[in-house]
């Protein structure tokens, strides 16, 4: 039996394990594989950090191959080590635990780090890099105790650092040695437009500063700047550039510039010896982006392995700013030049601004803000290098609000060029799954490749794959919002097939409807279930093995696996009676944790599964629904019955809503609140149904949303009576519940649907009138399911008992 | 199998016709807890009541067919192997079970053999 060749990787980044990903699908068995990580966790998607900051991903989330990929793999793994020695002659590397292992073949992928400015005070406890995720870990602990985060650099990752902070609640001032922003990827024109945009999320500015000294005694207290001037802070962030990790190729001897200097083979100057990634110098240039790891990486693999390949010519690189709400693009070039014409569109209204280099008949480069739709395809041009002599100008920027493809397609595309940047993902490996895996939907693909499945960017992108490997196959209606991988049948189409063939139980919707997994998944069977009960009130028989958790359970669910108790109390109003049952009732079972919730109601946290029913016997008050897809909470405000400037009964207004229609199930969950007068102190304007007191009657705002994303309610509706007030509330309501997409919240239905849509529903006497009518029917039928679960001993054997066995 | 009652690691712990059809119950025995579910299609199966990812618990998750989709963030699990599905990865311990006179026995000694 011939020994295998072994391979040592020093740093388990994103460079190295992509290479060895690449290795192990060309040559699975060839190597014994061994790879060192300075860092204790496995190979992670660093570019995704910025999310974990903002709080859009966790940790966890991020991770790349985990720990069972290396042992399925046989790649043995050392996390936390870092390799101290190479040595050439012997051909070892010695770690600085003392491991030493030989190696036939090394490739070094130690990265690059945060350059920390050597500025007076730097080694101040606060003052950070932003490059890790103990890094990352630091500043989210940070923002729990300080308030102002100052963020050196104001290019790329110091705007997404200063963004996490934002996210986070802290003050953020970002300093910049220039004039203008990430001036290194935008012209001065976007530049201004991405700064307005930051600004007026919150984010301060500090241009033309040159930070002198950083102030405090063991802890950072400000900065100085050379002007002169001061700026506190509590915690500083360097985010002014990375430099390659490159003394352990010094220190072999090995040939380093800037970074360890290869050829188009990404061989290094010591025979055997590799390099790969932000630590790799080539051509003179060294990247600090994704994409062009990815394809160095590629090249290498095959270089390793002894397959031939095409030698790694060097990348032309883009650029995405990770900021939620902001969108902008750069690639290649961006300045104009002596020799280069440019094609603008600039739509100061709508914050659009689009600019694309042309030099000798190609495009060289493009900044694009506002809307990056064309970004993917103008790289390809660059990259491809198309003579564009006779194009449209439309074939080259599209007029803002038209998405028609044009210009290039993905058949043009190298098979090994990164669709999804995200996650490495390359043309070739989505068209063979495709085609090997018989995958039809965007989402099928997400779910074998994982393209497409952290930022979403290049969905577009995936979709065009599937029609190009499909040909005549691919089926574009099979790209509409299905319901999930289950059917191909959307929303409507389901209800108006429950409707005409009167399905009345999941399973047969399932079955009739030929449903591709017969049982279905935790995504159809809860619409399904609440499609069915919206169709039928009075016949359907709620079907509780396709609830979510919260929702068969009555309570909430928390990550420790108990569950949080909030009794109902109406316009939350309340009285010593109420409160003192509350109160003994957490004493009684040792309830961790009582708190006030956002919609004014009391939250027990922390109750057992096997206390639920007692203690909702001993509360005897009804379930306050604060789970699940239902009417939530009415949030009153004091009103005219206290208030010096309330005109209306606010209270009294909110609890006689909030009674007409609880415990009714919705697509999404509804918050709805009443305000006495129009200083909104119950947040009117931000809720799914916000009323709020004017001098003779009542507004009626819809489709608000304080939560995920941020939405001001559209007035709908202006009427005079209390009884007016609840009959158009009705006739919302019961319009939602029959044309909202399970899931679906207002504030998306109201866009979706449009508000004068809404407004003339409204206004229409007779469609009121039958609105109300349905919904009458529906809220017939609504029991307390906390009193259910106490009377009956089958609801509590089966959902609630915890077997102890022995 | 067939010596279960001389074989000690058998616990008695539902009887089968209790256990609601295609739901997971809860199962504490020592220091362990499982799920066990009655499927749909008559068969009973345990696993560590405990999702890999965030330890979520698993006997409250939706069943479909002979998988559970955590209550938490909707891993979905293989009951019978004990394997997270794709994209996502990681296993669940999964324990035998028998059921013999309508009373159902679990073997509270992991299953050798975990599917790789």
């Amino acid at each position: 039996m011939t020994q295998k060749e072994k391979l040592v990787v020093i740093g388990n980044g994103m460079a190295g394990v992509n290479t060895v990903e690449h290795i192990l699908k060309l040559a699975p068995n060839q190597f014994d594989i061994t790879i060192f990580g300075s860092e204790p966790h496995p190979n992670y998607n660093r570019i995704l950090l910025s999310y974990v900051l903002a709080g859009d991903s966790k940790v966890d989330d991020i991770v790349i191959n985990s720990y069972e990929w290396y042992e399925e793999h046989n790649i043995s793994l050392y996390t936390g080590e870092t390799i101290i020695r190479i040595n050439s002659a012997t051909k070892t590397v010695t770690s600085d635990k003392g491991t030493t292992i030989s190696y036939d073949k090394l490739i070094i992928s130690t990265g690059s780090s945060a350059f920390m400015l050597p500025l007076p005070g730097a080694d101040k406890e606060g003052v950070i890099a932003y490059r890790t995720i103990q890094d990352c870990e630091y500043m989210m602990e940070a923002a729990k105790n300080y308030k102002k985060a100052v963020v050196i650099g104001g290019g790329l990752l110091g705007l997404e650092a200063a963004r996490g902070f934002l996210n986070l609640g802290m003050k953020v001032d970002v300093v910049h040695i220039c004039d203008s922003i990430m001036e290194r990827q935008l012209d001065r024109t976007a530049s201004k437009m991405l700064r307005d945009k930051l600004e007026s999320q919150g984010m301060n500015f500090l241009l033309n500063k040159k930070t002198e000294k950083i102030l405090g005694k063991d802890r950072v207290k400000g900065l100085k700047f050379s002007d002169g001037s001061k700026v506190d802070a509590d915690l500083v962030v360097m985010a002014v550039g990375i430099s390659p990790n490159v003394q352990l190729a010094v220190d072999a001897g090995i040939e380093v510039n800037r970074g360890i200097v290869v050829n188009d083979f990404l061989e290094t100057s010591v025979k055997n010896i590799f390099s790969v990634g932000e630590c790799a110098e080539h051509r003179g240039i060294g990247y600090g982006l994704v994409a062009p790891l990815f394809e160095q990486g590629a090249v290498l693999a095959k270089k390793i392995v002894g397959v031939d390949t095409n030698p790694y010519e060097g990348s032309v690189v883009y650029t995405k700013l990770k900021v939620s709400g902001v969108d902008v693009f750069s690639g290649g070039e961006f300045i104009d030049g002596e020799n280069t014409k440019s094609i603008k569109i600039e739509d100061e209204f709508s914050g659009i601004y689009k600019k694309v280099l042309i030099r000798e008949n190609k495009i060289v480069g493009a900044v694009l803000f506002g809307d990056t739709s064309d970004g993917n395809r103008l790289m390809q041009m660059i990259r491809n290098e198309t003579d564009i002599t006779g194009f449209e100008k439309s074939a080259i920027l599209q007029e803002p609000g038209n998405h028609g493809s044009s210009g290039l397609s993905v058949a043009d595309m190298n098979e090994d060029e990164i669709i999804c940047g995200c996650n490495g993902v390359s043309k070739g490996t989505i068209c063979s799954a495709i085609k090997e895996q018989g995958l039809s939907s965007i989402e099928e693909v997400k779910n074998c490749t994982t393209a497409s499945r952290s930022c979403g960017g290049c969905k577009p992108l995936v979709s065009d794959l599937l029609e190009y490997t499909l040909g005549d196959e691919f089926d574009k209606s099979a790209q509409k919002e299905t319901m999930c991988e289950c059917t191909d049948l959307e929303k409507d189409e389901i209800v108006a097939q429950i409707k005409e063939k009167g399905l009345s139980h999941v399973r047969e919707v399932m079955s009739v409807l030929g449903w591709l997994n017969e049982e279905g998944c935790s995504k159809c069977r809860p619409a399904i279930n609440y499609y069915l009960g919206m169709v039928n009130p009075k016949q359907y028989q709620d079907d509780s093995t396709s609830r979510f958790v919260n929702e068969r359970m009555h309570a909430n669910i928390q990550k420790d696996g108990t569950y949080s108790v909030v009794p109902r109390m109406y316009g939350g109003v309340t009285n010593p009676a109420d409160l003192k049952k509350i109160a003994t009732v957490a004493e009684k079972y040792n309830v961790p944790k009582v708190k006030i919730t956002g919609g004014q109601r009391i939250d027990l946290l922390g109750v057992k599964k096997e206390d639920l029913t007692s203690m909702w016997e001993e509360l005897d008050m009804p379930s306050g629904y604060a789970y699940g897809k239902a009417i939530r909470t009415v949030k009153t405000c004091v009103g005219e019955e206290f208030c010096r400037f309330g005109t209306a009964d606010s209270m009294g207004m909110g609890i006689q809503i909030e009674k007409r229609f609880e415990r009714l199930n919705t697509p999404a969950k509804v918050k709805m609140a009443v305000s006495g007068c129009p200083r909104n102190c119950a947040e009117s304007g931000i809720k799914d149904l916000g009323v709020v007191a004017i001098d003779g009657g009542w507004e009626l705002y819809a489709g608000g949303n304080g939560g995920v994303k941020l939405r001001k309610g559209d007035l709908v509706a202006t009427v005079k009576t209390e009884e007016e007030v609840i009959e158009f509330t009705e006739a919302y309501l019961q319009y939602y519940r029959e044309t909202g997409v399970y899931g679906e919240r207002t504030s998306e239905w109201v866009e979706r649907l449009g508000v004068q849509h809404i407004q003339d529903i409204l206004a229409d006497e007779s469609k009121r009138e039958e609105l109300c009518g349905r919904m009458d029917t529906a809220l017939s039928v609504l029991k307390d399911p906390w009193k259910q679960a106490v009377e009956n001993e089958k609801i509590q054997k089966d959902l609630y008992e915890v077997i102890e066995a022995k | 199998m067939n010596n279960l009652n001389k074989d000690k690691s058998w616990i008695e712990v539902a009887k089968y016709d209790e256990l609601p059809v295609n739901s997971g119950k809860t199962v504490r025995f020592k220091e362990k807890e499982l799920a066990i579910f009655r499927l749909t299609n008559g068969k009973i199966l345990a696993i560590e009541n405990r999702c890999p990812h965030k330890d979520g618990v698993l006997a409250e998750g939706i069943v479909s067919g002979e998988y559970v989709f955590c209550p938490l963030h909707d891993r979905k699990i293989d009951l019978s192997s004990g394997l997270v599905q794709k994209p996502d990865t990681g296993c669940v311990k999964t324990f035998d079970v028998f059921v013999q006179n309508g009373k159902v026995y679990i073997a509270l000694l992991e299953k050798s053999g975990i599917a790789s």
